[in-house]
């Protein structure tokens, strides 16, 4: 039997002078997966832009939870998105996107 | 006990002030508790002891670095001797074998850095045979693997996965860094230890190389620059008529 799939859900800071539109950023996630771990790889991931907020600079990203290494290098390996420059750094990692949120609370009120 | 990370490589042109601190308040923002700063060897203390007030106000502790790129194993020993008690750190850019060989076996030197281009790549069983012994340790800049691509990042992970299985054989410790000039190059601790996963290190082995590795080089040195260690195993207790 099939057993359920377990997801890891990303929440990554976008760091960029010229924030990316979200079609880029997900261009640009999947080039640099497919670029390191090629298409093979690239279809164990199974990622999917969950969230992507260009005013408060971050994005929410699902995958499978035995892909999170490969996806955390992949994020890190970005350095351009439509020309300009810019990096990516998870902040957090969660199982379900319900926790994700509520300790994304406390980082925002944190950061304020 | 929370785990506390070193960047011992942020390598920005010193007598820019402006770009010095951003790069040093990127890598406070990023999580990292101590740097390392690669400093010329002829760097006026007035341009180290800026870059300490900085570091102080972003709560980094900042270790001084020199990279050496000599062109002989005996220009190596004439710079060794002139800079070693001058910084905390000492890397050696190893350009030939005969450098590497030196390096390696030379209880000064405490960083190993070989060269991306696979003719003139010298970490191999015999370097790392002699630097297991003197403690020196292989160091990896991971923004190397970040900024190259297509054919040349292939080529670059190939080789460094090499040398860490080498390392890893005859028990060199590894110290993974960034090796940024920019703040765009740097990236948080455990990012660094993902892409680690890429040359074959695993998360702990990564961690590891990003926070313990770094930290004995650190203490191991400044317990020896103090003024209070006379030779191996031998320091000043206590100081006065009383004694």
């Amino acid at each position: 039997m099939l057993g359920r799939a377990r997801r890891r859900y990303i929440l990554a800071k976008i760091d960029s002078e010229m924030m990316p539109s979200e079609r880029d950023f997900q261009k640009v996630l999947w080039s640099s997966i497919i670029r390191l771990f090629g298409e093979y790889g690239a279809s164990h991931a199974d990622i999917s832009l969950i969230e992507y907020n260009r005013e408060a600079r971050y994005a929410i990203i699902r995958c499978q939870h035995n892909a999170l290494p490969m996806v955390r290098a992949a994020l890190a390996a970005i350095l351009k998105a439509d020309g300009d420059r810019i990096s990516v750094h998870v902040l957090l990692v969660s199982g379900t996107l319900k926790a994700l949120r509520r300790k994304m609370q406390n980082i925002f009120i944190c950061g304020e | 006990m929370r785990r506390t990370y070193i960047d011992l490589h942020l390598c920005p042109s010193i007598d820019q002030t402006e770009r010095v601190k951003a790069l040093l308040e990127k890598s406070a923002e990023m999580g990292y508790s101590a740097v390392g700063i690669a400093f010329p060897v002829e760097v006026e203390e007035k341009h180290i002891d800026e870059t300490k007030k900085i570091c102080c106000g972003l709560g980094l502790d900042l270790v001084t670095r020199a990279d050496l790129a000599p062109k002989s194993a005996r220009d190596l020993l004439a710079t060794l001797k002139k800079v070693r008690r001058k910084f905390e750190v000492i890397a050696v850019y190893c350009n030939s074998r005969e450098v590497a060989i030196q390096a390696a076996k030379d209880r000064r030197v405490d960083l190993l850095l070989f060269l991306n281009d696979p003719r003139r790549h010298f970490f191999s069983a015999s370097e790392a045979k002699l630097a297991s012994e003197k403690s020196a340790c292989l160091e990896i800049n991971l923004s190397q693997l970040i900024l190259s691509e297509g054919l040349s990042r292939i080529r670059l992970m190939g080789m460094l996965r090499r040398d860490v299985m080498v390392a890893r054989k005859f028990g060199v410790p590894i110290v993974l860094s960034s090796g940024a000039s920019e703040p765009y190059m740097l990236r948080r601790p455990l990012d660094y230890a993902s892409l680690a996963y890429l040359i074959g290190l695993d998360l702990e082995a990564a961690n590891k190389a990003l926070s313990e590795a770094p930290r004995s080089i650190v203490e191991r040195n400044r317990r020896k620059l103090s003024p209070d260690y006379i030779c191996p195993g031998v320091y000043v207790i206590k100081r006065g008529g009383d004694c």
